[in-house]
């Protein structure tokens, strides 16, 4: 796919499907030992503490075994030991596009990131495999305090604010996932806004898969201090490979009093890679957070973002879209953990299944029973296209006490090929009939996105239902 | 092929929905057995037939529908052999159905439904102007009495019968086909609606449009005026004739055909 020309960037560039012949200085080699920590964390020139939580998250990582008791077997299929676990350059994140090796400059080029920055961002991280190859941010919001840089840099420059929430709305150990990024973590975001301060146009990384047969890790860590506002967005492609690629993420927020999170994720990987991603939020008093997952990319997703309703009155929210075509498993979901009065969270999944594409709901919410004033809201709604298409949800909600109230709703609709064959009748080609109904299913969730991701996220959706009909 | 056939032969063609000797299966049963038949543009022409004589099967082979099956012949429109196209090619090219049974489309609205319909006729890149586009749709929504609130509801779900019915000549209006093919569009509708929807096929009527009309009652034919009426039995047509034939039919019921054509005509 290298050889295409410059030209043909617009019509090439949301399917991500092209790539850079590689040169890495530095590279892991295969597999994941003792070594690779090591090296890793020798080439990023780490403090001793982090070397050491490496290390004891690999132990962890070894130990547990496998979620496939309730997960895909599809998990076995991933070969850790054929893994390259790191792979850069060396250089670090420059401030100006300029400066950015020019087959990496292109390739976010071609994705479009320097006119969406040029347009509406605050500001933007670009990861290219394992590190960050480009972060600014716009010189007004760098001027009230915001700090937004990619974990590396984070951990050097910021340690006194790092480290305090480092691992603490996740621990190594929450999954056997959770556990791996421990261990081999690079890139990712970290992002400090000081109290008060609203950011008010959003932050926005792009995490980008260059490399065949590679592990992406990056570690996300945001918080938004008292009464602070912050809205960060992610975009993710890679090319599409023989072998499967592993993107392992873990994200983490942290609201405090009475600030606001919005996290946008518009997941468009191809269709070998497996997406194993663990986000969590905490929020406290009057905090709330807010998580708007797209799904569309990926050969198997399994990702449920969290909020634990920490502080009187936080809000938790969780909007999620999946689209499964073809050969994919997308397995979402939420976890809403109410540990505080009057906290209230909101679920609302929709999930899209094409030809043999599944779907899989997984939500947990939990209120205990000595808690007052909590109420959560659950909607899970699946359109099947085709016959062939599966949907599967599983609801884990356990309301206690009696001032605690829930509210669940689920539905599936069908588009038959009946349905398809009235709409091409009217002129509409298959693809055509099939974005309509997509769009049409997901209307009203989208419409609560900034205009910009909502737009994006219509063209991949017809995208995607014209590569469905070949 | 076309040079053994008379000139005039070929005009009438040109500008005609031409159906020759189709034959369509569904699975390995075979429903319409070599179907003849010829709707030239400017004219209606009924078509009349027992339950089960393979009407809608008729009406979705010619419109692509791929659970059917065609095994022989030819559908021309206006010269032009639809069958190797996609169903929305036909469409585009101007043919268009309305269903005997109108599919549902959840979550979009009958408005942007049409003019998505519209937006695939443009040319690429071009798409039909808003304040138009609403204006022309809520002219024909008055002439066919529809009410305003169908433009957001979701494609005829919970539409009764008679509104399901009523909104597929709304789509017929906007979409302009040259040939329509209206299965049952009468059946389920109350007495006024019969007269509304009627009025609006009625309006459509002209040089440009070729209509087969399907139905199972002669009182359909005293609003919308056929040309010629045909009768199919069993997938072919056994009878043509003039409006009279819907009215001999509704007096003496289908047998008599049958019987006249024997079984022996019918295996
Ligand atoms: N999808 C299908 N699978 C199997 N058989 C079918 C299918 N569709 C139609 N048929 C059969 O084909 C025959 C013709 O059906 P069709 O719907 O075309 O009849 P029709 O003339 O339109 O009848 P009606 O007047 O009741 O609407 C019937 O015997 C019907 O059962
Ligand atoms: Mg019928």
């Amino acid at each position: 796919m290298s050889t295409e020309t410059v030209s043909q960037i617009d019509i090439d560039r949301t399917r991500g499907d092209f790539s850079y012949p590689e040169s890495h200085t530095f590279d892991a080699g295969t597999g994941l030992t003792k070594d690779t920590i090591d090296y890793i964390s020798k080439v990023k020139g780490e403090a001793e503490w982090i070397r050491e939580f490496r290390h004891r998250a690999l132990e962890v990582f070894k130990s547990k075994p496998m979620p496939t008791h309730w997960a895909s077997k599809d998990l076995e299929n991933i070969i850790f030991e054929n893994i390259r676990y790191y792979l850069a350059n060396g250089q670090k994140p420059t401030r100006s596009w300029d400066e950015v090796p020019e087959d990496v400059k292109r390739t976010f080029e071609r994705l479009g990131i320097p006119e969406q920055e040029r347009k509406f961002l605050a500001g933007v991280e670009a990861q290219f495999d394992s590190e960050a190859v480009y972060s600014n941010i716009k010189a007004a919001v760098g001027e009230q305090g915001v700090i937004f840089c990619g974990s590396t840099e984070g951990l050097r420059e910021h340690p006194e604010i790092f480290r305090k929430w480092f691992g603490k709305v996740i621990p190594t150990g929450d999954n056997k996932f959770s556990a791996l990024n421990s261990a081999v973590f690079s890139g990712g975001s970290f992002i400090y806004v000081p109290p008060g301060v609203k950011v008010k146009h959003p932050l926005q990384a792009y995490f980008r898969i260059n490399a065949e047969n590679f592990g992406q890790f990056e570690r996300t860590l945001i918080i938004a201090d008292e009464g602070s506002e912050v809205m960060y967005m992610e975009g993710c492609t890679a090319p599409k490979f023989e072998t499967a690629t592993l993107h392992s993420a873990v994200v983490e927020l942290v609201a405090m009093k009475g600030a606001k999170i919005q996290y946008v994720t518009v997941q468009n990987w191809s269709a070998n890679v497996f997406n194993l991603v663990t986000k969590r939020a905490i929020a406290h008093e009057e905090a709330e957070v807010k998580w708007i997952d797209c799904n569309i990319g990926s050969r198997l997703t399994m990702k449920y973002p969290g909020v634990i309703l920490k502080g009187r009155k936080a809000r938790g929210e969780v909007i999620s879209i999946a689209l499964a075509s073809d050969g994919q498993h997308q397995d979402t979901g939420a976890k809403m953990i109410h540990a505080a009065d009057e906290t209230t969270s909101n679920i609302v999944s929709k999930s899209i299944s094409v030809g043999t594409g599944r779907a899989t709901y997984r939500g947990l919410v939990h209120i205990p029973k000595h808690l007052k004033g909590c109420k959560n809201n659950t909607e899970c709604d699946a359109l099947l296209i085709n016959s062939t298409a599966r949907t599967d949800t599983y609801p884990a909600i356990t309301v206690r006490g009696t001032g605690n109230s829930s509210q669940h709703e689920a539905s599936v609709s069908q588009i038959s090929a009946e349905q398809i064959f009235y709409m091409q009748q009217r002129g509409l080609t298959e693809a055509q009939a099939m974005s309509l109904s997509v769009n049409g299913f997901v209307n009203d969730l989208v419409r609560q996105f900034p205009m910009e991701y909502s737009v994006e996220l219509k063209r991949l959706i017809d995208l995607e239902m014209e590569g469905s009909v070949g | 092929m076309r040079e053994s056939r008379g000139a005039q032969n070929d005009k009438i063609q040109m500008s005609s929905l031409s159906i020759k000797n189709l034959h369509v299966s569904i699975g390995d049963k075979e429903i319409i057995r070599g179907l003849t038949l010829d709707v030239p543009k400017g004219q209606v022409h009924a078509i009349m037939g027992p339950n089960g004589s393979g009407k809608s099967t008729l009406s979705k082979a010619i419109g692509g529908h791929p659970d059917y099956t065609v095994t022989a012949g030819e559908v021309l429109l206006d010269g032009e052999n639809i069958l190797g196209l996609e169903p929305d090619a036909r469409a585009r090219k101007g043919l268009f159905l309305a269903f005997q049974y109108p599919m549902e489309i959840p979550g979009v609205s009958n408005a942007n439904f049409l003019r998505a319909a519209l937006n695939a006729r443009q040319t690429e890149g071009e798409e039909v102007e808003a304040t138009e586009f609403y204006a022309q749709m809520y002219a024909e929504m008055d002439k066919l009495e529809m009410s305003r609130s169908f433009t957001a509801r979701s494609v005829n779900e919970g539409f009764s019968g008679g509104e399901k019915k009523r909104n597929e000549i709304l789509q017929m209006a906007m979409l302009k086909p040259a040939y329509a093919v209206l299965d049952e569009t009468d059946s389920g509708l109350d007495i006024d609606a019969l007269r509304i929807v009627s009025a609006g096929v009625n309006a459509l009527r002209g040089p440009q449009l070729g209509v087969l009309l399907i139905t199972h009652y002669q009182r359909l034919l005293d609003y919308i005026v056929p040309d010629v009426v045909h009768v199919m039995v069993e997938g072919r047509i056994v009878r043509s004739g003039s409006k009279e034939l819907a009215l001999e039919l509704e007096e003496r019921g289908y047998d008599f055909i049958k019987d006249e054509l024997g079984e022996p005509a019918l295996a």
